[in-house]
């Protein structure tokens, strides 16, 4: 029995508890304000515009994951947002105030693990508590009760390079946590990783976001991945480009990977699926026309 | 890995093999010198006479042509004189292996023909110190040079297209310049060294520094490190473990213009040395200044790459220290690191090849 032939609820309607919770959710201060964002590439005559008109509130603590096909701008945006692209049009606000360029406010988590090779795992994290101009000793102290959450205290003397990838892209999260920023923007960060070490990183992300006041915007480009993290979801489309649908994601909290087969999420990601893999009309069937090759007796298909 | 090919493409030799290969590199040359020095039916064009016989030009200890010291044994059997004698020796130019060896001993002990004349022990001071002095100059000024250009396209667009012209031009021919302007004792010779070292440094260590992850530079700035944080914190120590790699190229490259140098002006240090044991035809200890230079020039390396593993810990591949020796080991079998068999022989070729327009662009 295929999935389209089960009875799913509506994606769109929410159990009481988690009505209530979107509720709180919409109740929290605004951290971060997208509004008209524009961006286009190329100059006079052939500009290709990315999206236009692009807006959108995250409220604090809220999990939002941006999801769309590849050329949809999804890590453009998040790249924007972390002021290390420039927009083309609109503004950033965060709590209110307009943001331009990096800055320590605005942590971000890359899919290739982007430490530091010459640092030691504690240097790592203490890099932006040293650029912020803490002391030391306090940085030391700070870095090592990071390291401790992310489960990697060990390791606080190891060079990444004898690192695997999971444990880089936890010293990631622990460094770009350890400056305290309103918004945690994480660009496919799991995207390198097994599927195996992906699944864990998903488990080990939303146990440090429980525990830590902290925002977060996920780019990825899997379904699943979006819908176990997520609170919102941002569907992004191309041609043109921009959000497509904000969905507010019905799977109940806490998360467990029971969840994968609930109702709520198998209608979730049929929506996601809609919006990404749109059936075209006319297109051929998934048959290609292939000649056969070989008769040796052992088809079994 | 049991059938390891020995030609395998882009296949890790085993260590074993390596070491030998490496031995081999050494010791295949000197077999050749071994067999022209020892065989005696090889090569060997000249006769040392060992008794004159009859012929009256003939006189013990002289070196003739083979085909002519035959042609006069012919001449004399035919007349019924006393038949000439000698043995097969190669030229004067080309001692023999064992020679040479005597000669790193003796060439220390020799003292020199005239008083004023330095001793051998003074001459190489005198090299290592104008080579010394050279790159120190070059890199005094070279490094934060490179490391801007590297850095900034402002500083790179502004000085490049000049260097990339000027270092086309061959340092010796600044020679009767150095000489005018700045004499002819050491100052001269140090300032060709500068010129051949400076200009490919510039560019060499620009292009390294340039070669760091854009990625780091914007994770550092995600942490809230701006304008002089982000080179001094992340693109410096990004780049510091090529720059390095770079340096002990180049202060192999310097060693390449010595020669040049110590003839201008004056001539001085292991270049004297070399002219003098020239004239007075003691080739043994020619060899042994030339192999010398090799073998400090060698030294050096090996203790920079040793030097190398202390300073960039992150570099190593066991956190365990290594020993000293095994600096050595790597340094030698190690094809990732360039030792003195990968170090390019043309200095300006490569060059062309590391700034060439398609790695700039990156």
């Amino acid at each position: 029995m295929s999935p389209s032939e089960i009875k799913l609820p509506d994606y769109r309607s929410l159990a009481p508890a988690v009505s209530a919770r979107f509720q709180r959710i919409r109740a929290r201060p605004v951290i971060l304000s997208v509004r008209d964002l524009k961006k286009s590439f190329g100059a006079n005559g052939s500009t290709h515009v990315v999206f236009d008109q692009l807006s959108l509130e995250i409220h604090r603590r809220e999990f939002i994951c941006a999801v769309g096909p590849s050329g949809c701008g999804k890590s453009t945006l998040a790249r924007i947002v972390a002021g290390l692209d420039e927009a083309s049009g609109g503004e950033i606000l965060l709590n209110g105030e307009a943001v331009a360029g990096p800055g320590p406010d605005r942590g971000m988590v890359f899919q290739g693990y982007t430490l530091f090779p010459w640092l030691t795992v504690k240097r790592n994290v203490m890099f932006g508590l040293q650029m912020s101009g803490k002391a030391p000793s306090t940085a030391d102290t700070e870095a090592r009760q990071w390291l401790d959450m992310v489960g990697l205290a060990k390791f606080e003397e190891a060079y990444p390079h004898e690192l695997s990838g999971g444990m880089k892209q936890r010293v990631a999260i622990a460094r770009a946590l350890a400056n305290n920023p309103r918004i945690l923007i994480m660009d496919e960060p799991f995207g390198a990783l097994d599927a195996q070490t992906r699944a864990q990183m998903q488990n080990y992300l939303l146990q440090i976001w429980k525990k830590v006041d902290v925002t977060i915007l996920f780019i990825t480009h899997d379904l699943d991945e979006a819908a176990f993290l997520s609170d919102r979801i941002i569907v992004m489309g191309v041609n043109p480009g921009g959000i497509r649908e904000v969905i507010e994601n019905p799977v109940p909290r806490p998360r467990s990977s029971a969840q994968f087969i609930s109702p709520e999420f198998l209608a979730l990601k049929k929506r996601l699926e809609h919006h990404i893999h749109p059936p075209v009309e006319g297109e051929p069937a998934e048959k290609l026309p292939m000649i056969k090759l070989t008769d040796a007796g052992d088809e079994v298909e | 890995m049991a059938n390891h090919d020995w030609l395998g493409l882009k296949q890790e030799l085993p260590q074993r093999r390596r070491l030998l290969l490496t031995a081999a590199s050494f010791l295949l040359p000197l077999a050749i010198w071994c067999v022209l020095s020892y065989v005696p039916w090889v090569w060997h064009p000249l006769m040392h006479i060992t008794d004159a016989g009859s012929v009256d030009y003939f006189s013990t200890g002289l070196d003739v042509p083979r085909a002519t010291f035959f042609q006069e044994v012919a001449k004399a059997q035919a007349a019924g004189l006393d038949v000439p004698k000698g043995i097969r020796v190669n030229p004067p130019y080309l001692p023999a292996p064992h020679e040479v060896v005597r000669a790193f001993y003796t060439a220390f002990k020799t003292p020199p023909r005239l008083q004023d004349e330095p001793w051998l022990h003074q001459s190489l001071g005198h090299s290592i110190r104008t080579i010394f002095l050279g790159f120190f100059f070059s890199s005094l000024i070279g490094l934060p040079l490179g490391i801007l250009s590297g850095t900034y396209r402002f500083f790179a667009k502004l000085q490049e297209p000049f260097i990339e012209f000027f270092r086309y031009l061959p340092a010796p021919a600044f020679g009767a310049l150095c000489v005018a302007i700045l004499g002819i004792e050491d100052a001269p010779k140090i300032a060709i060294i500068v010129i051949g070292t400076f200009f490919q440094q510039v560019l060499v260590i620009a292009n390294s520094v340039r070669k760091v992850d854009p990625a780091l530079i914007e994770a550092a700035q995600t942490l809230g490190a701006s304008k002089w944080k982000l080179v001094s914190r992340v693109v410096i120590p990004a780049s510091i473990t090529d720059v390095y790699t770079d340096m002990r190229i180049l202060l192999g490259w310097a060693w390449t213009y010595l020669i040049v140098a110590e003839v201008v002006g004056t001539m001085s240090g292991i270049t004297l040395f070399i002219n003098q044991q020239a004239r007075y035809r003691n080739f043994d200890n020619v060899y042994a200044a030339i192999a010398m230079i090799g073998i400090i020039g060698l030294t050096t390396d090996i203790l920079l790459a040793w030097l190398g593993t202390v300073l960039f810990p992150w570099k190593r591949r066991t956190r365990a220290a290594r020993p000293w020796t095994s600096a050595v080991w790597s340094w030698a079998t190690d094809s990732t690191t360039p030792g003195i068999l990968s170090r390019p022989p043309k200095p300006r070729t490569v060059v062309a090849v590391a700034t060439h327009p398609a790695n700039v662009a990156q």
